[in-house]
């Protein structure tokens, strides 16, 4: 009875190891792994793309674009999806990167802040705690309260380059993600953070930047000056699977497009 | 004798059983031994590279914590301190109140409102911390930048108030084990002698439960260091040293806010602040043993 289990169970997983194996040669997986900035337009267009190739299926680990480059790195994904640019060790490392789309980053204030315009120098000052009251800005005479993201994450290296304070601003608050950031925001009437365009809610207000205010067409048309890329990482010089090249082609394609502007960013080429 | 074959073969039987049933349980007490082990020894394996390239002292008691500088420096002094002072301000408040709590239900509450404080408790124990973190985030910390008048709530204080209600019920639940398994004759004698119901309770019960209520009070500790979620949604998570209004970074949420995007020695150095907080809970473990150890020797 015993030898008759045991042989059933190694047919099963016989079996179960060459139908694995098929899919696997077939091509038919997409691993992807990175930044959790990146959900939204990459669900959206792993959706549209499975709607034409519905043998194809995908795996995506929002795990921050650190994670995500390290993983190309390790083999352990096809693409990796990062929201700044490689930096030069990780290029010399071997990877390469192409940009997908561009994302607004909106400067963001509590509801009843009367405050609607900003200078890039004048965030910059805020964000560095040169100037720490909203009276010096046009606003009411109350303390500014700094609300960023903690160290690593992308909206906030993307936000520190743009406004050149890099490892100088003085926050009050370092939250974990977008969501924390709006909410805290529209808690605290002497707040302003900072967040992906596409995520901002009805519950707190964007400030216009050197009076150009965060929109779709104006991150296009570059007049919004605070946006960073979503780049794609693959490993230089070695080929994607089939199934991980079509869908890249697909992506970084003008059909894709459509895709793109529905999530909120804007396609790069 | 076709008998007695039949009962020695059932003995036989019943032995092996026996012995395959305690083989089960042994396996499954080993796994959870090895579950420990494998952390601990995973902790130091990947916690030592980094402390090793920054340097123990440089790591231990450096002030300040900028991991994805440029010259990056990696000193987690703010962390140790702020996770001390969070736990002692969290043990200032929820240990008298906790304290109080289990001598009222363990000597004076009536049997109704007993049932009701205890599934009161047991409640408060099973709240999850994303929970307190909510409501903290959204009542306690808008609510202490309107009391104090501070341009933000977000700080050590919010976290403070959060972790002692959180270590309530790990104080109220073991005190009140170690109140109730007093004696009753050391009570009796005491009233007996004249001693009022109250005398007896602080003079008697409580100095004879003092271990007991020690090691709950231990547990606090070990919760109120180990709690991140709560904790990382009230306090404002910047690397400041500590202050009672200041926006401050625990072990735990040192951890937990940079995992996800880190790489490299950043990554190394959060191992090994993990090392770090780990030893602390070893630490806190080894005194709560002590102290249930020398109450079940003071009551024996």
């Amino acid at each position: 009875m015993k030898k008759v289990i045991s042989t059933l169970l190694v047919g099963v997983l016989a079996a179960g190891l060459i139908t694995g194996c098929n899919a696997g040669t077939k091509g038919g997986k997409v691993a992807l792994d990175g930044s959790t900035s990146m959900e939204n337009v990459i669900g959206a267009l792993c959706e549209s793309y499975e709607s034409t190739h519905s043998d194809v299926s995908f795996t995506y680990n929002p795990t921050g674009s650190g994670s995500g480059i390290t993983a190309v790195l390790d083999g352990r994904c096809d693409i990796g999806l990062s929201s700044r640019g490689l930096k030069d060790d990780e290029i010399a490392a071997g990877l390469s990167e192409t940009v997908l789309a561009y994302d607004g980053i909106a400067v963001i204030v509590n509801q009843e802040n009367p405050v609607n315009d900003l200078t890039l120098e004048e965030i910059s000052s805020i964000y560095t705690g040169e100037i720490t009251n909203w009276s010096e800005v046009g606003g009411a005479d109350s303390e500014i309260v700094l609300i960023g993201r903690e160290a690593g994450s992308g909206t906030r290296d993307g936000f520190e380059s743009i406004t050149s304070t890099e490892e100088i601003c003085a926050y009050r608050q370092e939250l974990t993600s977008t969501g924390d950031v709006i909410a805290t925001v529209s808690q605290n009437p002497n707040a302003i953070g900072y967040a992906s365009i596409a995520a901002v809610n009805d519950n707190v207000n964007m400030v216009s930047v050197n009076g150009v205010s965060p929109s779709e067409e104006s991150v296009s048309d570059g007049t919004y000056v605070i946006q960073r890329p979503f780049v794609l990482v693959t490993r230089s010089g070695v080929a994607l699977s089939d199934a991980a090249q079509d869908f890249f082609d697909y992506i970084t394609s003008e059909e894709a497009w459509d895709v793109i502007i529905a999530s909120g960013v804007v396609p790069a080429n | 004798m076709n008998k007695r074959s039949k009962n020695a073969n059932n003995i036989n039987k019943k032995k092996l059983v026996e012995t395959a049933i305690h083989g089960v349980f042994l396996i499954l007490g080993l796994t959870t031994v090895s579950c420990v082990l494998l952390i601990t020894v995973y902790l130091v394996i990947s916690g030592i590279p980094a402390i090793k390239e920054i340097g123990l002292v440089n790591f231990l008691f450096g002030k300040t914590w900028a991991s994805t500088a440029e010259n990056p420096s990696f000193g987690i002094l703010p962390f140790i301190l702020t996770s001390i002072y969070g736990t002692a301000g969290a043990i200032l408040i929820g240990v008298p109140v906790g304290f109080m709590t289990s001598v009222y239900l363990a000597k004076m509450a009536p049997t109704k409102v007993k049932n009701i404080m205890n599934s009161a408790v047991s409640l408060l124990a099973g709240i999850p911390s994303v929970v307190y973190g909510l409501v903290g985030m959204l009542v306690l910390v808008p609510g202490i930048r309107r009391i104090f008048n501070v341009p933000d709530g977000a700080s050590l204080l919010a976290a403070i108030i959060i972790l002692s209600i959180m270590i309530l019920p790990s104080i109220i639940k073991v005190s009140v084990n170690a109140l109730e398994a007093v004696p009753k004759e050391y009570e009796d004698a005491s009233l007996a002698l004249g001693a009022t119901a109250e005398e007896t309770y602080f003079r008697v019960s409580v100095p004879s439960a003092k271990s007991g209520i020690a090691a709950a009070i231990v547990l606090g500790v070990g919760r109120a260091i180990g709690e991140s979620m709560a904790v990382m949604m009230v306090s404002g998570n910047v690397a400041n040293m500590p202050g009672l209004f200041e926006s401050v970074r625990f072990l735990t949420t040192a951890v937990a806010s940079e995992m996800s995007y880190s790489a490299g020695l950043q990554r190394q150095a959060l191992f090994s602040i993990a090392l770090v907080l780990f030893l602390f809970i070893m630490l806190i473990n080894a005194t709560f043993n002590f102290f249930l150890k020398r109450e079940k020797e003071g009551l024996v």
